[in-house]
């Protein structure tokens, strides 16, 4: 049987960590481990002998890691390589998905791309859990707006919430802007107006 | 008619000036481009984002594209160095305790003399010396080796990668002793107390090739129209920050929040070539500490793609002559000369040259009239012939 890979994954943020790591397991018996921070990374390397290391593309510390890669002499054997040069299809999806692998030269193809695969499609996948966690928490943000504006609405013009509603709504339709802009000034102005 | 978006990844220093000044000047639009300018946290990122198409042109670390034609990187598609961004614009910063050992031995801090600040880092240090440098291939990484080599240093240094805007943090940390890096980011390692400078890149090597735009090979070839258009406009915008009075309007555009988010006075000390070496307040002024096209820096010798491959391959235990032939066909001295006739650039009549030959500025025959090559002399003397025949 062959030996285990060795993985680390430079993850500050928990849940990515999580989805990523989760996605590995998936893909295979690693041995896996999270490191939250660059400090000590060249420590934990040479403790840890990864066969990959998995970093967003996007992380400052990511020269550092080139360094540990490729600074060897030529007489030692480098800490880690790049992704597998012959495989330029893998490397640029890794791209896209915003990860880069470096790998311990000499590792074989079929073993990396599972591991790549699974990183890429968890990339994606927490990528995707982001938006739409932001799309969420814009529109728990939009009914606060709009529950501040109706409210502003029924005290000033001494009407129903629903009657808010509908005004709030025509005013959206007539000026061609969402409801949640149009709450935004209203509410915005009004407390411009109550300053004293 | 509209413009055609060009997206380009820069990262946060003052040698980005002429991608920012290209499009917040017109320089752009006036050549029908929009440039979406992304700033980006690191070099292998650039490279990375540039290599898979994410952004259509790079500011990057002169070697950078040397090293990826050697081999020394990811697989990605070849890439071209078409023009220098940037020429100088480095300092050596050493920690307090090297300062104030330095101050001891009696050094001035000049902030001129290579020689005379190697001797006295020389007779200061009596441990290893560990070095911060942006990037393993980057001028800082050559400059602060020759630097080293030539006034006594061996085995006894170790350098390490540390992100431009982290070198003061590093230094704080006690991480390291000394480091090599980019305007601003020395200034601000003076301002924040942690730093004085012994020395600006320039002293080592007067014309130290800093930047470079850096694009597709199959870009460069396969859209010689737009490729043209960008390097003109980024040329332009080089002319005109090369203009004395225009660099402290430069330091205000590229400080704004969306650049390099910073106090415009920090920018201004590169730019303007006024440095503030310690954190007692000494002043120096540093004649061309920066400069963007003046007295052909913008052309990219194939000399110089040469130099930097020696010096890696040797590092890196490859075979130097291979890996000259490689870096020597990347930095495309024929588009310069296509792209940037009409603009009116001033074009010297070969593609390589002996580096380090010049002790002066030297008034030469150019494909047209006469040109000036600025002074380019190491500050050993040492001289670098490159493979001619290629």
């Amino acid at each position: 049987m062959e030996k285990r890979l060795s993985i680390i994954v430079i993850e500050e943020d928990a849940l990515r960590a999580e989805t990523i790591v989760d996605g590995l397991r998936e893909a295979g018996d690693h041995d896996i481990r999270v490191l939250a921070e660059v400090a000590g990374l060249a420590r934990h390397i040479a403790e840890f002998h990864p066969d990959i290391v998995l970093i967003d593309l996007a992380n400052p510390s990511r020269d550092m890691l080139e360094d540990l890669a490729l600074a060897s002499s030529p007489t030692e054997r480098p800490v880690a390589m790049f992704v597998d040069r012959s495989d330029e299809g893998l490397t640029r999806a890794a791209i896209e998905a915003g990860i880069s692998a470096y790998v311990v030269d000499g590792l074989r193809q079929d073993r990396i791309k599972p591991v790549l695969d699974a990183a890429i499609a968890r990339f994606h996948m927490f990528q995707r859990m982001r938006a739409e966690l932001a799309a969420t928490r814009a529109a728990l943000e939009e009914r606060k707006l709009i529950d501040r504006a109706k409210a502003i609405l029924m005290k000033a013009r001494d009407i129903d919430e629903e009657a808010a509603y509908a005004l709030l709504r025509k005013t959206a339709m007539d000026q061609g802007k969402r409801m949640g802009d149009i709450a935004q000034q209203l509410v915005m102005a009004a407390g411009l107006l109550s300053c004293r | 008619m509209p413009l055609t978006p060009i997206r380009l990844g820069y990262l946060p220093l003052i040698d980005a000036a002429p991608l920012i000044v290209a499009q917040e000047l017109g320089f752009a639009s006036e050549e029908g481009l929009s440039l979406d300018l992304i700033r980006l946290n690191s070099w292998a990122q650039s490279r990375d984002m540039l290599g898979a198409g994410l952004i259509e042109a790079a500011h990057m670390l002169a070697p950078m594209p040397v090293a990826q034609a050697m081999g020394l990187g990811p697989a990605l598609p070849p890439s071209d160095l078409v023009m220098v961004l940037s020429q100088g614009g480095q300092a050596i910063a050493v920690s307090p305790e090297l300062a104030e050992a330095l101050r001891l031995g009696g050094h001035d801090f000049a902030f001129s003399d290579a020689m005379a600040a190697g001797r006295a880092l020389r007779a200061a240090v009596n441990k290893p010396l560990r070095i911060g440098v942006p990037f393993l291939f980057s001028t800082q990484h050559e400059l602060v080796r020759h630097w080293l080599h030539h006034s006594g240093f061996g085995d006894d240094i170790s350098v390490v990668t540390v992100p431009p805007p982290n070198m003061a943090e590093a230094m704080a940390a006690g991480e390291v002793d000394l480091f090599c890096v980019g305007e601003p980011w020395a200034s601000f390692a003076v301002e924040n107390g942690i730093a004085s400078l012994i020395l600006p890149g320039i002293a080592i090597w007067a014309a130290p090739p800093e930047k470079g735009l850096v694009l597709n090979h199959a870009f460069v070839e396969g859209q010689p129209d737009l490729t043209g258009r960008l390097m003109r406009a980024i040329w332009r915008a080089g002319r005109w920050l090369d203009m004395p009075e225009h660099r402290g309007s430069a330091a205000e555009i590229l400080s704004r929040p969306e650049y390099l988010k910073l106090p415009s006075e920090l920018a201004e000390r590169g730019l303007t070539g006024r440095m503030m070496v310690s954190p007692m307040g000494e002043m120096r002024d540093v004649p061309g500490f920066i400069a963007f096209n003046a007295g052909s820096a913008s052309y990219p010798w194939r000399s110089l793609a040469a130099f930097f491959a020696d010096r890696i391959a040797r590092r890196h235990g490859r075979d130097p002559a291979e890996a000259m032939r490689r870096a020597m066909a990347v930095y495309r001295t024929d588009l310069y000369r296509q792209h940037l006739r009409e603009a009116g650039a001033e074009l010297p009549g070969a593609s390589a040259r002996l580096e380090g030959a010049l002790a002066t500025d030297l008034h030469v025959p150019a494909e047209r009239g006469q040109m000036i090559l600025r002074r380019d002399a190491f500050f050993d003397g040492t001289t670098f012939e490159p493979p001619f025949a290629i």
